[in-house]
């Protein structure tokens, strides 16, 4: 591998992450774990959104599924259960013993497990039961919207067995050790970052793997890759199960730092705001996700607490603006496409509404 | 009650939830149809007429404040949805999921501009006295059945802009045009049709009928910035199962989906029928996976 100025770049951007606790304050240091655990969510949204052409308004499920895996054990963690101990808001809804889907969680590995496998075996059911019918875009779009709103209702309403609308919270410690000290919060941090790094380098090889060729063709023609004599199917499901299993662990990182997880994090709104990170990142190029994460929502922390009404004025218009006139984003603004890929580009968009005028 | 009136009770209710879903989701499914593209702040269209409705009844206060209101907030809308299709759906229509991230955040601008101008909380439109009346039966099995005025009055309206909506379609030359876009958009503009006229047209007409749609919503509860957002999301499922573009369609999947709530909600909680009526919508297109009527198939799109 030749060595170019992108690697230097890329290294001294991992220095400074790496160098951040000494460099930032506690409080910033907070927000920016939060948002680089958002970040591996997003990068999953590029993956599916991006090169697979599958956009999905529903990731927010995926997030919450991991973060309530975790927080699950961490509500049960120093509970002595044989002694019918019970997490604090269960005892205030009047539960009389511990659910029975609640007990393996008790298990830090088993929760850790789920973190990773529930919200990727989830994703992998749903969309090939959508995607086998041959059900996709705009229609996969709103029936996963269908999905936000009926998880996040599902749980505000079960009160008693999630906590309801103020989720899991008062997180104490993990396998033991306590999470609430300045000390583990760089190391969870760490930890994070780590994640984002592997999980970057896990989604470059893939991208420029067959399948990554395999994902934009199904994206620019799905109907040609059929003709081709190939099934689209399990390389969309594939793809939106990566992107699941990114969210859940994003989902339970974050769930790590900031020591909640709510309802608020998992609905409809939540869900499509994660698509505009990607969108001003630049849904083509993998760092594009992390910076627009990063971009989006240190600027939704600065307005929306000076003025928390320009926030969505702010956030309406950068939808809007972002989508017409900067489809590649802020990414593609650095790394223009060469000439080859921009008549492919423009052969496909060119739909029937254009070619009927 | 006998069990027999508490059914029919429940099918009325699912008819007269049906109603508003053919209103919500007719000028959506319409424009689907024609250009491919979903408009998201279609559920804000629903809480304009809601708002024109109240507006008016401040200026025409009185019974027959809410017959005004009804072509005030049908005007209103379509005038806006024209501004929306001609500044944003039309730029983007060749991408349709991004036409449908840039009407989310239109749909985020608009609510918010409601909550500056009417306050969070909502305002109330007062049904006029001629629709306080219930219909009850008090004899006979059905004996304990109540229907109420509003519950009637939303039926006979989404019935009469049905029968108008087919009317326009199926005797004008405008529907003559329209039909003809929706089956083949190019054939149809070399034979000179203007489609990006058709397409402003029936995008306005939609948005309209949405807007007409909020001044019912209005009258069953309080008008908030977020009024469309509950009832938007069935729309959308109301699209997914009627197939491309047809009246026809839409109707029969806006009572299916009208009737499976209604009478889901007898044995589980809203929050649980939300989730069977995802799973219901699912398993329907694994079955049907053009939607219940189509024109034109589904599976080589693109």
């Amino acid at each position: 591998m030749k060595l170019t100025y992108k690697h230097a770049i890329g290294a001294v951007v991992l220095l400074f992450g790496a160098a951040a606790p000494w460099l930032i304050s506690g409080y910033e240091l907070s927000l920016l774990g939060r948002f680089l655990a958002l970040s591996i969510l997003a990068m999953g949204i590029m993956l599916t959104w991006g090169e697979a052409g599958i956009l999905s308004l529903g990731q927010g499920v995926f997030f919450g599924l991991g973060g309530y895996a975790l927080a699950m054990h961490l509500k049960l963690e120093g509970l002595n259960l044989a002694n019918g101990d019970m997490p604090d808001f269960m005892v205030w809804s009047g539960v009389s013993a511990l659910p029975r889907l609640w007990y393996p969680f008790a298990n830090g590995f088993f929760s850790l497990a789920c973190v990773v496998i529930v919200p990727g075996a989830f994703a992998a059911m749903f969309s090939w039961l959508v995607f086998r019918r041959r059900v996709g875009g705009v229609y996969f779009a709103l029936i996963t919207q269908a999905l936000a709103l009926a998880f996040s209702t599902l749980v505000i309403s079960q009160q008693a067995y999630t906590g309801g609308f103020n989720g899991l919270t008062d997180f104490s410690t993990l396998f033991g050790w306590d999470i609430t000290s300045l000390g583990a919060a760089r190391v969870i941090y760490w930890i994070t970052l780590v994640l984002v790094v592997l999980a970057y380098m896990f989604l470059s090889w893939l991208l420029s793997s067959r399948f990554g060729v395999m994902l934009r063709a199904t994206r620019d023609g799905e109907n040609r890759v059929r003709f081709l004599g190939h099934d689209p199917v399990p390389y969309k499901v594939v793809a939106f199960s990566i992107a699941g299993t990114l969210a859940g662990i994003g989902g339970a990182l974050f769930t790590l730092h900031s020591g909640v997880v709510s309802p608020a994090l998992v609905g409809v709104v939540p869900s499509i705001e994660m698509v505009v990170w990607v969108a001003v990142g630049g849904r083509n190029i993998l760092w594009g996700a992390i910076a627009g994460t990063l971009l989006v929502n240190f600027a939704k922390d600065q307005i929306s607490s000076a003025l928390p009404s320009l926030w969505l004025y702010g956030l309406g218009a950068l939808f809007v603006l972002a989508v017409s006139f900067l489809p590649t984003g802020i990414a593609g603004l650095f790394q223009p496409d060469t000439a080859a890929e921009r008549v492919v580009r423009r052969m496909l968009t060119r739909t029937k509404v254009r070619t009927a005028e | 009650m006998h069990e027999s009136a508490f059914l029919l009770g429940q099918v009325f209710n699912g008819f007269s939830v049906a109603s508003l879903f053919i209103l919500a989701a007719l000028g959506l499914a319409l424009s689907f149809g024609l250009m491919r593209v979903i408009n998201m702040a279609h559920g804000e269209m629903l809480m304009l007429g809601g708002y024109l409705a109240y507006l008016t009844l401040q200026v025409v206060p009185g019974p027959m404040g809410i017959i005004v209101a009804m072509p005030v907030a049908f005007l209103g809308a379509a005038i806006i949805g024209g501004v929306l299709e001609f500044a944003v759906i039309h730029r983007l229509s060749a991408r349709p999921l991004d036409t449908l991230l840039a009407t989310w955040g239109v749909s985020l601008i608009l609510q918010q501009a409601a909550r500056n101008m009417f306050g969070a909380i909502g305002v109330e439109v007062t049904a006029p006295s001629w629709l306080n009346h219930t219909v009850s039966i008090h004899s006979g099995f059905l004996s304990g059945l109540d229907l109420p005025d509003t519950r009637i009055f939303i039926l006979i309206i989404a019935a009469l802009v049905l029968a108008g909506i087919a009317a326009l379609l199926n005797k004008t030359r405008l529907g003559l045009y329209v039909r003809a876009v929706n089956q083949d958009r190019a054939t149809a503009a070399a034979m000179g049709v203007n489609a990006r006229l058709i397409d402003l047209a029936v995008f306005s007409l939609g948005t309209g009928v949405a807007g007409l749609a909020g001044v019912i919503l209005a009258l069953l509860g309080p008008v908030t910035p977020t009024v469309g957002q509950s009832y938007i999301v069935p729309a959308f499922l109301v699209v997914i199962l009627g197939g491309l573009g047809s009246l026809v369609g839409t109707t029969i999947a806006s009572i299916i989906i009208g009737l499976f709530t209604a009478l889901i909600e007898i044995f589980v909680d809203v929050s649980v029928a939300q989730v069977l009526l995802l799973l219901f919508v699912i398993l329907f297109i694994q079955i049907r996976p053009q939607g219940v009527i189509t024109v034109r198939t589904r599976a080589l799109e693109g």
